[in-house]
């Protein structure tokens, strides 16, 4: 394969990854987007979704949640507020918020209460998000 | 003089008491050494964030952000993260004698001061200077992004409402097991440490200029912003938390030590009380025969 770039996850609760792949492809503010080895120094906010990457031919999916990521110097370092592999989303956890998060969309139109809407927005795209992705390692 | 039976009643209260003491001080250092592990792994975290901040803010006005705004100032908000629970030494009146100064140093120049308390200490002691604007209790055990996020929201939208013009936390900051000391660090107006950063990202810096920005510099600035607050204030439970353990440990600790003196003191207490029964008894005994043979 080519040049690699480096890619980097950290979230609060420390460094989840940290190694060198082929492509990273991401949930940006404008939405998706790919970054391959040398990309130009770029800076964006990321969506909840799907973090994509390709290491060595095989490819890896990561759910994320809230924050940005930076590419400089041939390194992307993505600085989000959760980020969970396939293998460790809780699939009836997932379910249940998504069914939770249902509900109180459902009330939340009725009320027309708008903050309550976009949490609850949040949380249903977060909940889809990890259910796709778990359904995929399967 | 204390009678046989209340020295020993003693006895049996004060070990009673060093065995409570000796396991709340390993409960605490079971609690610190996980507090400590989660203060690690956000370390990374925090550092990247304000590499990317500074980064950012290097090549943009501070002036066209309301939360970056430098205002004069006329009311300070105070931030104050103490422990949920007593029994840690020192550890919480160090942080309320350095807001008391700090509240001082801020009244003595004619300036309002508000508090926002974080843990139920900080609460209960600086209620009664009727300064406490808002109060956070019983969130310090487990740490979650989601409370130092609302935390956040609120201290922001009262500086972006005009109600405060300055925002200072002050927290405990873990330095080792050993020591811990309150920590002052400005929030409001969002100052990031420029003079640091050109230091240690020296290249990094260079290229900041030709960054791709997706959405807009601006609009960036207002997502990350609050994040920073976030961060920030969540920075600052994590170590509070930290020292609170290691504080109680180290209370914990003399106060075992203190109850193994007392227990120690008070054995000798009653063994020279048990001896002077005894001594007292033999004297009746012989002086009893005495009196018979004679």
């Amino acid at each position: 394969m080519a040049e690699k770039i480096k890619l980097e996850v950290v979230t609060p609760k420390g460094a989840i990854i940290s190694s060198d792949v082929d492509i990273v492809t991401a949930p940006g503010y404008a939405g998706e987007f790919g970054v391959l080895a040398n990309h130009a120094p770029f800076l964006s906010t990321l969506k909840v979704g799907t973090l994509s990457y390709k290491k060595d031919g095989t490819e890896e999916e990561l759910m994320i949640s809230g924050g940005f990521c930076e590419v400089s110097n041939n390194k992307i370092t993505f600085l989000v507020e959760s980020a969970e592999r396939g293998s460790e989303i809780d699939v009836d956890r997932a379910l249940r918020a998504k069914e939770r998060a249902e509900k109180r969309l459902l009330q939340a139109r009725e009320q027309q209460e708008k903050i309550d809407r976009t949490r609850a927005e949040a949380a249903l795209q977060r909940a889809l998000t990890r259910l796709r992705i778990a359904e995929r390692q399967r | 003089m204390a009678s046989l039976k209340d020295v020993k009643t003693k006895i049996g209260g004060v070990k009673k008491t060093s065995q409570i003491t000796s396991a709340m001080n390993m409960v605490a250092a079971a609690k610190l050494r996980g507090a400590q592990q989660k203060m690690e792994d956000f370390r990374p975290y925090t550092e990247k964030f304000n590499q990317a901040m500074t980064n950012l803010s290097a090549n943009m006005e501070s002036g066209q952000f309301p939360l970056m705004e430098v205002r004069d100032i006329q009311t300070v908000e105070i931030v104050i993260v103490t422990s949920d629970r007593g029994l840690c030494g020192s550890f919480n009146a160090n942080i309320f004698k350095a807001t008391e100064r700090l509240i001082r140093q801020y009244e003595a120049e004619g300036k309002k001061v508000s508090l926002v308390c974080v843990g139920k200490k900080g609460n209960s002691y600086f209620r009664k200077t009727g300064k406490v604007r808002k109060a956070y209790t019983d969130i310090m055990g487990n740490f979650q992004m989601f409370n130092a996020r609302s935390i956040a929201q609120d201290v922001a939208a009262n500086f972006l409402a005009g109600e405060s013009d300055r925002v200072q936390v002050i927290y405990g900051k873990f330095i080792n097991v050993a020591t811990q000391r309150p920590e002052t660090e400005m929030l409001l107006p969002v100052q990031p440490d420029v003079s640091e950063s050109e230091e240690d990202s020296g290249e990094s810096g260079a290229a900041a200029g030709d960054y791709i920005y997706e959405p807009s510099p601006t609009e960036i600035m207002d997502v990350l912003l609050p994040l920073y607050m976030n961060v920030m204030i969540y920075h600052a439970m994590l170590e509070t938390g930290a020292s609170e353990h290691a504080a109680r440990m180290t209370a914990m600790d003399n106060a075992t030590r203190a109850c193994k003196d007392m227990i120690h003191d008070l054995t000798l207490l009653y063994n020279k009380a048990r001896q002077a029964g005894i001594t007292a008894e033999l004297m009746d005994i012989v002086g009893g025969a005495e009196a018979l043979k004679g």
